[in-house]
C-alpha cells in the first residue's frame, strides 16, 4: 500500500516547527508502524535528507520509550497498545496519517517526534521508593502479602512511564503516572512507613514540573497502553487527604 | 596479558566469604573520597550504582535512553532463579549451582557460579523488600513457575513482567540516591571511548545524544553495565539499542573479550514475517511450563493446526527428551526446532516455525488461570501476528537473544584492565556456553547488589591511585580519537543508510555465524565482514551535524563497531573446534545430532587479546577444572 504520513517536523525545542508531507510506498499489513517510519528514513537517509527524529527501543511495548500521537491520539488508534505494538494491518491503502510528538509544557520537543520526559525521573525521585539499603532485607516470605492485594499492586505497577496519560490530558496532568506509583507501594506493606512522605513529596514534585491538574476527563485512562485505571487516581487523592491530615 | 583468575582456595562452599573477610575495607569516611563511573542502567548498571552510592561512594551514572528506567532489562519476562526451595521440592544452593554449571555445558568457572546461586536468595529477599510485587499464592506466601533445564521449581515472578519489575526496583533505589545527591545521571548519553592512565582505568569520554557535545569524566573505577551484543545478528529479541561498542571500546584499549562465539539462540520467539522486520520478539519460556511443542508428522502437511489429529502431531520435545519434556534448555530446544525444519515438518507460509499449544493447558487449569499467567505475553502475540493463540497454537521459532561471552573478568568482576570492572550480561562469567532461563536476572543483580560492593572497595582499597582529572592528556586523547572517528562517519559521502550495513551483516552472521556452524562457513563469514566493513566506511551516508541530535551518526557508530566485533565472533567459533551449548560445530555432534564437546582440548575460556589495527589478536587461554561437579556429557533425555 502506498501511506501520506504529515509528520511533525521541529529542529529543536526553540525552533518553529511544521508538519511535513511524506509519501512512503510498499507498505505491507504486517510492518509495524515504526518499521514503516524506518523504511521512511532509510529512504530519507540514502537521499542525503535530515531523517525524522522520533523514539523507540524494545519494540514490543513494555520499555515506554516510543511516544507518537497518531490522528491525534497517544499511541494510535488500538487500545491498550503501545506506538510500536500498531500495525500496518489497521491502515488501508491512500490513508493520510498525522504523526506529532506527545505534547505537555513538562515534556520540551528535542527534536521532531522526541520529548524530554526526565519530569518523570524527577518525580520518581522525590519519593517513589522504599527506603532500603541493600543488604537490610528479611526473608521473602517473612512478608506475606495476600494473592489478591500483589495482584492488585501488580496492576499499577505495570506503568511503563511512558507519558502517554500526560499527552491525552487536555491539563497535560501526571496524575495517573504519579497515581500509578503511590497506589503500587500504598496496597504493600513494603510502602507503608514512608506512605505519607511519599504521597505529599511526589504530588509536589508533580506540580513543580509543571504538570497540570486533575478534573476527572479520563482522557489518561482511554491513552494508557496498560489499561492502568483512574481508581488508582481516587486511591491517590485519598492518600493524600490522609496524609494531608496526619502530618504535622 | 595474564588472565589471572583470583578464585580463592579451599572448599568452594567457604571461597565467597572467606574471599570477602580477605578483602581490604575502603574506611567509611575514606569512601566518598572516590569517584565511580557506572555506565549502563540494567539491572546490574542500577543495582551496582543505588549500592555503591548507599556506601557512601560518589557515583556517577551513565545510560542511552532517555530514562535509566528503560534499559533493556526491563523486557525480561519469564522470571529470576533463586535457591530458596520454597515449594520444597529438593533445591539447596548446591543444586542450582550444579544446574547452571551443566546448564552452561562446563564452560563456567565453578566458584563464580557457586557464588551466584549463593546469593540468589538474597536477591529476591531484597526485591521484596523494595515492593516488587512478585505473584503470590493465596496464603500470601511467594509463587514459583519452572523453567528450562532444571526440575524444580525455583522461578520467581511477576506475570510475565519480571525484568521490568525487578528494574523498576532497582531503579527507585538508584533514584533514591540521585533525589539525595548521591548520584548525578546521564540519560541520553553514549559512552565512546575508556580512559586509560597508567594502565588503570580512570574515566570514559560521552557523547551527550541531545546536543552531540563529547565530554570526559573522570573516575577512580569504571563499571561497564552495558549489557549484550546480540544485535550484531540484526534481528535479535534485544532492543534497538543494544550494542557492543561500550565493551568493543574497552577492548581495544586492553579488555580482553572472552567466548564471543557464545551466543544464545532462543527457542520460542515470533517468527520472522518479512524484510521490513525491525526485531524479533520473544515468547517467554515460562510459556513452556503449559505449552506443548509440535510439527506435523508428515512433511509439508498444510492443514489447519485445528484440524490435524493428535495422533498425527509429534510433540518432538516430550518423545526425545521424557525426562524435561518441553523443558529442556534453550539450546537444545531450539536445534530439536532447526531439525524439524530441516526436515520439511516446519509450519506456517515460510516453514520456518513450529506450534507452541495451549490446548491442554486451557482444558487443565482453565481459560482464566491461564490468563492470569500468561496474559500479557498472549496479549503481545495477537499484536504481533493478529492470530488468537487462545484458540490457535503459537507459532515460534528460534531467535538470537543473549550472549554468554563479554568481557573477561576475574573472580571480583574485574577487567584485564585494573580498575575497569564489568557486570551483567557484558561480561562473560557465570552462564559457559549456554545460559539457562531465569538466571541473567539473577545475575545482574547478584553482581550489582552483593559482589561488586565488595569487590570494588578490595580494588580501592589497595590501588594507591595518583590525582587524575579530565585535563590529564590522556582524556585529550581519548577525546581527539572520538571527534576523529565521528568526523569520519559523517564525510564519506556516501548514499547507504548505516541500518542497510547492519541488515547485510546481519545477514552473514546468522547465515554462517548462527545456529549451525561449520569451518567453510565460517571462513566465508571471515572473508566477507571485511568486504561489508570496507563499504560501509567507503559508502555510508550520515545526515546532519556531530553537534546535534542525531539518531543516525550513534546507529552508524554502533554498526562500525559491530563490523569488527563480528569478524572476532567468527573466528572464536572457528577456533573452538567443538559444540557446546549454544556453539553447535556441525563437524562435532552426536550420532543423534547432539553437541559434542572436546574437554582434552577445549575445557578452557578463549579470552582475546587485541594486538591494533589490522593485526591477529590473540586467544588466550584460562582452563577450567571441575572439582566439585563431574564433567560429563549433558543427558536430558
Ligand atoms: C526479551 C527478553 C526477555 C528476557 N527474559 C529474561 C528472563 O525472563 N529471565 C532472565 O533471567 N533473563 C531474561 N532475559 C535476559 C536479561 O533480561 C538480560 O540479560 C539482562 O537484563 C541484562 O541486564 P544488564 O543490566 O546486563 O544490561 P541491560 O539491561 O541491557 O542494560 C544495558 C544498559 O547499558 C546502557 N548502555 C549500553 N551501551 C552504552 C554506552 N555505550 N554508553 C552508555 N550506556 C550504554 C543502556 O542504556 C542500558 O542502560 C531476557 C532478555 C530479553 C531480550
Ligand atoms: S519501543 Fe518500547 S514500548 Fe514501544
Amino acid at each position: 500500500m502506498n501511506i501520506t504520513l504529515k509528520v511533525w517536523r521541529q529542529k529543536n525545542a526553540d525552533a518553529p516547527g511544521a508538519l511535513v508531507e511524506y509519501n512512503v510506498a510498499g507498505v505491507v499489513p504486517e510492518m509495524s508502524f515504526l518499521e514503516m517510519l524506518d523504511a521512511l528514513n532509510e529512504r530519507l537517509v540514502a537521499e542525503g535528507q535530515d531523517p525524522v527524529a522520533f523514539d523507540s527501543d524494545c519494540r514490543e511495548g513494555i520499555c515506554g520509550m516510543c511516544d507518537l500521537v497518531i490522528d491525534g491520539q497517544a499511541h494510535g488508534p488500538d487500545k491498550e497498545a503501545t506506538t510500536c505494538q500498531l500495525h500496518m494491518r489497521r491502515y488501508r491503502d491512500g490513508d493520510v496519517v498525522t504523526v506529532e510528538p506527545f505534547r505537555a509544557k513538562a515534556f520540551p520537543i528535542v527534536k521532531d517526534l522526541c520529548v524530554d520526559r526526565s519530569a518523570f525521573d524527577r518525580v520518581q525521585a522525590a519519593g517513589g521508593f522504599v527506603s532500603i539499603n541493600t543488604g537490610n532485607a528479611v526473608d521473602g516470605n517473612a512478608i506475606l502479602i495476600p494473592h489478591d492485594e500483589a495482584e492488585k499492586a501488580m496492576d499499577a505497577a505495570a506503568c511503563i512511564g511512558c507519558g502517554a496519560c500526560v499527552a491525552a490530558c487536555p491539563n497535560a496532568s501526571a496524575m495517573l503516572f504519579v497515581a500509578a506509583k503511590v497506589s503500587q507501594y500504598a496496597l504493600l506493606p513494603q510502602g507503608r512507613p514512608e506512605r505519607e512522605k511519599r504521597v505529599l513529596a511526589m504530588r509536589e514534585a508533580m506540580d513543580q514540573e509543571g504538570f497540570g491538574h486533575c478534573t476527572n476527563e479520563y482522557e489518561c485512562e482511554a491513552a494508557c497502553p496498560k489499561g492502568i485505571k483512574v481508581s488508582n487516581i481516587a486511591r491517590l487523592n485519598r492518600e493524600y487527604l490522609r496524609a494531608a491530615l496526619t502530618s504535622d | 596479558m595474564k588472565l589471572e583468575s583470583k578464585v580463592p582456595s579451599g572448599p568452594i562452599e567457604k571461597s565467597w566469604d572467606k574471599h570477602r573477610f580477605d578483602l581490604k575495607l575502603v574506611n567509611p569516611a575514606n569512601k566518598r573520597k572516590f569517584k565511580v563511573l557506572v555506565v549502563g542502567t540494567g539491572l546490574a548498571g542500577s543495582s551496582a550504582a543505588a549500592s555503591c552510592a548507599e556506601l557512601g561512594y560518589q557515583v556517577e551514572s551513565f545510560c542511552i535512553q532517555d530514562s535509566p528506567r528503560r534499559a533493556h532489562s526491563i523486557a525480561a519476562q519469564g522470571g529470576i532463579n533463586a535457591a530458596k526451595n520454597y515449594p520444597n521440592d529438593g533445591d539447596s544452593v548446591w543444586r542450582l549451582f550444579y544446574d547452571t554449571i551443566k546448564g552452561g555445558d562446563f564452560r563456567a568457572r565453578e566458584a563464580n557460579v557457586y557464588r551466584l546461586a549463593q546469593v540468589s536468595n538474597a536477591i529476591i529477599d531484597q526485591c521484596v523488600a523494595q515492593g516488587v510485587p512478585f505473584a503470590r499464592e493465596y496464603g500470601g506466601t511467594l509463587s514459583n513457575r519452572s523453567f528450562g533445564g532444571a526440575q524444580v521449581s525455583r522461578t520467581f515472578y511477576a506475570r510475565g513482567q519480571t525484568g521490568q519489575q525487578l528494574l523498576l526496583g532497582a531503579y527507585s533505589a538508584l533514584m533514591r540516591q540521585v533525589g539525595a545527591g548521591a548520584v548525578k545521571l546521564h540519560a541520553r548519553s553514549e559512552m565512546l571511548d575508556l580512559v586509560v592512565v597508567d594502565g588503570a582505568a580512570r574515566g570514559v569520554i560521552t557523547r551527550d545524544l541531545v546536543t552531540g557535545r563529547i565530554e570526559r569524566h573522570w573516575g577512580d573505577a569504571v563499571l561497564l553495565c552495558t549489557g549484550g551484543y546480540g544485535n550484531v545478528f540484526y534481528l535479535s529479541t534485544n532492543a534497538g539499542a543494544c550494542n557492543v561498542t561500550a565493551t568493543w571500546r574497552a577492548h581495544k584499549r586492553g579488555a580482553a573479550f572472552a567466548n564471543p562465539c557464545y551466543t544464545q539462540i532462543h527457542p520460542t520467539c515470533v517468527p520472522v514475517a518479512g524484510d521490513h522486520q525491525s526485531k524479533l520478539t520473544l515468547m517467554s519460556e515460562s510459556l513452556r511450563n503449559d505449552g506443548r511443542v509440535w510439527v506435523p508428522k508428515k512433511k509439508g502437511d498444510a492443514r489447519k493446526p485445528q484440524d490435524i489429529p493428535e495422533d498425527e502431531r509429534d510433540y518432538y520435545l516430550e518423545r526425545k527428551y521424557p525426562a524435561f519434556g518441553n523443558l529442556v534448555p534453550r539450546d537444545i530446544a531450539s536445534r530439536a526446532a532447526k531439525q524439524m525444519a530441516d526436515d520439511g515438518r516446519g509450519v506456517g507460509k515460510t516453514g520456518l516455525s513450529v506450534y507452541l499449544d495451549f490446548k491442554d493447558a486451557i482444558a487443565r487449569i482453565g481459560l482464566d488461570k491461564v490468563k492470569e499467567k500468561y496474559g500479557n505475553l498472549f496479549d503481545m502475540y495477537r499484536h504481533i501476528t493478529d492470530e488468537n493463540p487462545y484458540e490457535q497454537p503459537m507459532r515460534i521459532y528460534p531467535a538470537v537473544h543473549y550472549t554468554m561471552g563479554g568481557l573477561w573478568v576475574d573472580y571480583n568482576l574485574m577487567t584485564t584492565i585494573p580498575g575497569l570492572f564489568c557486570l551483567g550480561e557484558a561480561n562473560f562469567s557465570d552462564h559457559g556456553a549456554n545460559r539457562l532461563g531465569a538466571s541473567a536476572l539473577m545475575q545482574g543483580l547478584a553482581d550489582g547488589y552483593f559482589v561488586l560492593p565488595y569487590t570494588l572497595g578490595g580494588y580501592l582499597a589497595g590501588a594507591k591511585l595518583p590525582k587524575v582529572t579530565a585535563d590529564h592528556a590522556a582524556f585529550a586523547q581519548a577525546e581527539n580519537d572520538v571527534v576523529m572517528r565521528t568526523r569520519a562517519l559523517l564525510g564519506t559521502g556516501g548514499k547507504k543508510a548505516p541500518a542497510a550495513f547492519h541488515r547485510d551483516l546481519g545477514r552473514v552472521m546468522w547465515d554462517n555465524v548462527g545456529m549451525g556452524r561449520n569451518a567453510k562457513g565460517l571462513r566465508e563469514a571471515l572473508s566477507k565482514i571485511p568486504e561489508i566493513r570496507d563499504a560501509f566506511w567507503k559508502g555510508v551516508s550520515v545526515v546532519g551535524d556531530a553537534a546535534d541530535f542525531n539518531q543516525t551518526l550513534e546507529r552508524a557508530g554502533r554498526v562500525a563497531d559491530f563490523l569488527e566485533f563480528g569478524e572476532l565472533l567468527a573466528k572464536d567459533a572457528l577456533a573452538r573446534e567443538e559444540s557446546c551449548g549454544g556453539h553447535f560445530r556441525e563437524e562435532h555432534q552426536t550420532p543423534d545430532g547432539e553437541a559434542k564437546r572436546d574437554d582434552e582440548k577445549f575445557a578452557h575460556v578463549a579470552a582475546w587479546e587485541y594486538n591494533g589495527e589490522g593485526k591477529e589478536p590473540t586467544r588466550h587461554v584460562e582452563p577450567l577444572t571441575f572439582d566439585n561437579v563431574h564433567i560429563a556429557q549433558r543427558n536430558y533425555a
